[in-house]
């Protein structure tokens, strides 16, 4: 009998830990399969953040290194300057990346840093029982937020790829979303490329995902699903920012 | 013979660096310190090395535990405030037990302080200063000679445990000349690193360098592991100066800087017929307790003379645990004691 689908490599045969309907999951997959796909398990090098997935380095093949929060992209900054053949990418979510870790990103990305960044955008803290994130929505109730995010009092969204896109070391910037199969498919072919600019050394790559919390949006995984659709999509339009062109 | 030059102290930093095989350096500019990354930004790349500005003292010694994660020689410099900042990288550092090389040269504080020499980070450096209960190797040069060859050596020290080797000079070390004599070639200690992240190349299990140890049976045997190394280091990696020391009246304690002033006033002291003797703890930790043990019955007393408000000063009492009476002499906002000051404290303490 033929195999079309099954585990891929990269991922270890492990339960993950993460919330029922939780799309951390779904999105460790798209990396994993990316990796198989390229055949660069053997000299990829992950970076994992804190956050929900602050122990993905149960869940990968590949070697990994755990990171202070926010400051995954120094550290594979380090890494990568060590062994440019490694591939090396870091996954971190919207607190990380998009607040005590803003100043690591965009110098990283103005370096032109040849890492991958898988940036989860969840719109809230996960693992700190859903505080305000920075892409947290204006009205959005968070745990910190009682009242629903008033720009008046707490700021707008960062919109981090139409931010990143301004900056010239950046090589490759799309978002995309897991709330359907068509969508999900997108987000794998977003991630596969990121790494191919990488390994094709044309700079700094990241894909932006839409990614659902259900337990701390407070929804059942189902509904979670149409509120990214039809809450976080239109704050972070879907598509690529920057080297749609891109050969690789 | 090796060659003889007359270099800036924190070049030699630098230089020290580059011969003990250090090909990676990651900082971000600070007064009295920059000198060596202007130096490695000339001579990384003539050695095929990387230099690489961070934004922030939090970027840099982040990058520093990626490269140590990778499994390379890699240091990184700063003076005070900076180190302040550096600290949560120290703890990761520590807690995933990667070898690496700080540089510390200390300034005035606190807060923006000021740029002239101090030893005020002492607390810092030797008890903490980062969360957790880590140890660093403290060394404290006290001329560019001693400069370069602790920088080497602290290379060495790093790799051998898995530990954070941490050089601490101010701004006098740093920004002095003098002659210092390189080695024709260094001993460098090769030790296996197969714990570091190097990609598996599908022939082993995947390595992961983390510091979360989330079950606390777990992270209490990891801490307890980390305290067996300490106390091994505590046994074997002591260094100190014992100056003058047999039939002294008085000892006084020193480090770095103020331990080549004292050595002036040693001089002094002796044209007045009182004999007094130094230790000088190179390691500050680990602490030299037996220097201090071994001379607890001095028939006068013990005198400690820092740039700061009395830190080592607890360090000695502790190790004298009560044996012999302690004085203190310090001075701070960058202000250095005067031979004349510390020879009259001395007269004092022997008067009493
Ligand atoms: C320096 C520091 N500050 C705060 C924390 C606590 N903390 C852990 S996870 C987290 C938020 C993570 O949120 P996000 O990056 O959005 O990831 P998610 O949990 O949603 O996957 C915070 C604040 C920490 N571990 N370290
Ligand atoms: S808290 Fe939210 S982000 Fe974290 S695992 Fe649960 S659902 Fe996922």
């Amino acid at each position: 009998m033929k195999a079309v689908f099954k585990r891929p490599h990269a991922l270890k045969d492990v339960s993950m830990h993460y919330c029922p309907g939780c799309t951390h999951g779904i999105i460790h997959r798209l990396v994993a399969e990316a990796i198989d796909e390229l055949g660069i398990e053997g000299r990829t090098i992950g970076v994992s953040s804190v956050g929900c997935s602050y122990n993905n380095y149960e869940y990968f093949n590949c070697d990994m290194v755990q990171a202070a929060h926010g400051r995954a992209p120094a550290v594979a900054t380090g890494i990568k300057r060590v062994n440019p053949e490694n591939v090396v990418f870091t996954y971190q979510g919207d607190g990380d990346l998009a607040a005590i870790g803003t100043a690591e990103i965009v110098h990283s990305a103005a370096r032109g840093e040849k890492i991958t960044t898988i940036f989860i955008n969840n719109a809230i803290y996960g693992m700190t029982s859903g505080q305000m994130a920075p892409t947290t929505l204006i009205d959005q109730v968070t745990t910190t937020t009682p009242y629903g995010r008033k720009p008046e009092l707490h700021g707008f969204p960062i919109k981090v790829c139409e931010m990143l896109a301004t900056i010239e070391g950046a090589a490759f910037i799309e978002r995309v979303s897991t709330h359907d199969i068509k969508n999900i498919i997108n987000a794998k072919k977003a991630i596969k490329k990121a790494f191919q600019v990488q390994l094709a050394n044309m700079g700094f790559s990241i894909v932006e995902v839409l990614s659902s919390c259900p337990t701390n949006w407070g929804m059942n995984p189902v509904k979670a699903l149409s509120w990214i659709r039809d809450n976080m999509i239109p704050v972070y339009p879907l598509g690529n920012y920057k080297g749609k062109d891109l050969e690789v | 013979m090796g060659e003889k030059l007359l270099m800036k102290g924190n070049e030699v930093i630098a230089e020290a660096a580059i011969r003990a095989g250090c090909r990676f350096y990651f900082g971000y500019p600070i007064t009295p310190q920059t000198e060596i990354a202007h130096y490695f930004a000339k001579r990384m790349p003539e050695v095929g090395g990387t230099f690489l500005q961070a934004e922030s003292e939090i970027a840099a010694i982040n990058m520093v535990y990626g490269a140590a994660s990778a499994g390379a020689r890699v240091m990184t410099s700063s003076s005070s405030p900076g180190i302040s900042l550096k600290q949560e990288g120290i703890s990761y550092i520590s807690g995933a037990e990667l070898p690496a090389v700080i540089v510390n040269i200390v300034r005035c504080g606190p807060g923006l302080g000021g740029i002239l020499p101090a030893q005020c980070d002492y607390f810092q450096a030797v008890k903490g200063g980062g969360h957790g209960d880590y140890k660093m190797v403290v060394l404290a040069p006290c001329s560019v000679q001693e400069l370069y060859e602790l920088t080497v050596e602290a290379f060495n020290i790093a790799d051998k445990y898995r530990i954070i080797a941490m050089i601490m000079g101010d701004g006098v070390l740093g920004q002095m000349m003098e002659t210092v004599e390189f080695k024709e070639k260094e001993e460098i200690i090769t030790v296996d690193k197969n714990w570091a992240v190097t990609g598996t190349r599908m022939k082993r299990e995947n390595n992961v360098i983390t510091s979360i140890y989330i079950n606390p049976e777990v992270l209490e045997k990891h801490n307890q592991k980390l305290q067996q190394k300490y106390k091994i280091i505590e046994e074997k990696e002591v260094r100190v100066e014992v100056f003058n020391c047999e039939g002294a009246d008085i000892i006084v304690s020193a480090f770095g800087t103020v331990a080549r002033i004292v050595k002036n006033v040693i001089k002094m002291a002796e044209k007045e017929g009182i004999k007094v003797g130094l230790i000088r703890p190179i390691t500050l930790w680990p602490f030299p307790n037996e220097a201090f043990e071994k001379y607890a019955q001095v028939p006068k007393a013990f005198l400690t003379v820092e740039l700061n408000a009395g830190q080592m000063l607890e360090d000695v009492k502790l190790a004298l645990n009560g044996k012999n009476e302690t004085y203190f002499y310090g001075r701070m906002g960058g202000m250095l004691p005067t031979q004349r000051e510390i020879l009259d404290e001395i007269k004092r303490i022997i008067k009493k």
